[in-house]
């Protein structure tokens, strides 16, 4: 399949385990990327972040040190830390198609951002797990009746490009 | 792989742009981010070495517009070119959408772009991603150089597929905007047929 639909459903769900773990933690941000880069969802302030960089340099960070992880004869490193001066960035992989990356500061401590990104991850796993399976049932693959590619013109393109 | 949100009505694809080192990769990203409006795209974020060669990958990404009020992000990606960083380049191929070659024109690169085309080919394969169904486009950059193969020559070579070819030079925008055009085309006629 070359695409992934985040349903209305799934999609609330992902946002409210976001939301929990973020004031559950006291983090600035708390954000979900799919390996290839893709961000997919998140809570908290992102004025002035840019999320599709951010999403690629947390995936690209992801895949370097999975990288790492089979050159030392590790099957990966699931966890990594990123210690700052000001803030601080903890990634947990979620099954083996997501991450989630939880930036924040010294208003918390590692401890429990490590512990509630634990849990957190559980639960979006499962969430991921539904949503794949919704896909693959599904007939109308968006759920809402409506697909936006269905008359796709040479004319729509061509004004994209005006 | 494409990501469909209805509840947000967006839609976001992935583009990478491949081919040898040197070849104006970077250089197609940069005159995009220069000549699109700020609202229109993000940072274009670079991962460079001391010499300027791309290290790990750039990515710039571009709000094309809205098709039945859906808007169309793509996110653009380049590779290391360099041989040596094959994993790199194989690592940020995951989940892309369309592919656009850069080939350097130059007869002394010629065969840096078979290999790169073939580099290309093998990396998808071990994705189990399908090139001949992958959406594609052969961009003949550094048209302006005196050492430029023919045109004519160069696609007997490279073309693999019979995809579009479009004619640039870059660092002066000349075929930038019609190579991402005929991508972008490509990448929503592909997904159009992937929703049936």
């Amino acid at each position: 399949m070359s695409f992934l639909v985040l349903y209305s459903e799934e999609y609330e769900e992902i946002k409210n385990i976001l939301m929990n773990l973020k004031q559950e933690t006291n983090s600035r941000i708390a954000l979900i990327v799919e390996k290839n880069g893709q961000p997919i969802a998140f809570a908290g302030e992102m004025d002035g972040v840019d999320t599709t960089s951010l999403g690629s340099l947390v995936a690209g960070n992801v895949a370097a040190t999975e990288g790492l992880a089979r050159m030392l004869g590790e099957k990966s490193f699931p966890l990594m830390f990123n210690e700052g001066s000001r803030e601080n960035l903890h990634i947990t992989m979620i099954g083996d198609r997501f991450i989630l990356a939880v930036l924040f500061d010294k208003k918390t401590s590692l401890g429990l951002v490590r512990l509630r990104a634990k849990n957190a991850a559980l639960k979006l796993e499962r969430v991921f797990s539904k949503l794949e399976e919704k896909m693959k049932k599904e007939k109308d693959k968006l759920g809402t009746g409506e697909n936006p590619l269905e008359d796709l013109s040479e004319e729509d393109i061509d004004k994209l490009f005006k | 792989m494409a990501m469909i949100n209805p509840r947000q009505k967006e839609l976001i694809a992935k583009i990478v742009y491949y081919g040898p080192g040197l070849g104006g990769k970077t250089t197609n990203l940069k005159y995009i981010f220069d000549h699109t409006s700020p609202s229109s795209r993000g940072e274009l974020v670079t991962l460079n070495t001391q010499g300027d060669r791309t290290l790990f990958f750039d990515v710039l990404p571009l709000n094309l517009g809205t098709i039945k009020g859906y808007k169309i992000r793509f996110q653009l990606y380049t590779v290391p070119g360099q041989v040596f960083y094959s994993e790199s380049r194989k690592i940020i191929l995951r989940g892309v959408d369309g592919i656009v070659f850069v080939a350097d024109s130059q007869r002394e690169r010629m065969d840096a772009n078979i290999e790169s085309i073939e580099d290309l080919q093998e990396n998808l394969r071990q994705y189990n991603y399908s090139f001949a169904t992958m959406p594609y486009v052969l961009q003949l950059n550094k048209r302006d150089l005196p050492t430029a193969v023919p045109a004519d020559e160069m696609k007997k070579a490279l073309v693999i597929k019979g995809e579009p070819v479009v004619e640039a030079i870059a660092i002066r925008g000349v075929g930038v905007m019609e190579t991402l055009k005929e991508i972008a085309k490509q990448v929503l006629i592909h997904l159009k047929k992937e929703f049936r």
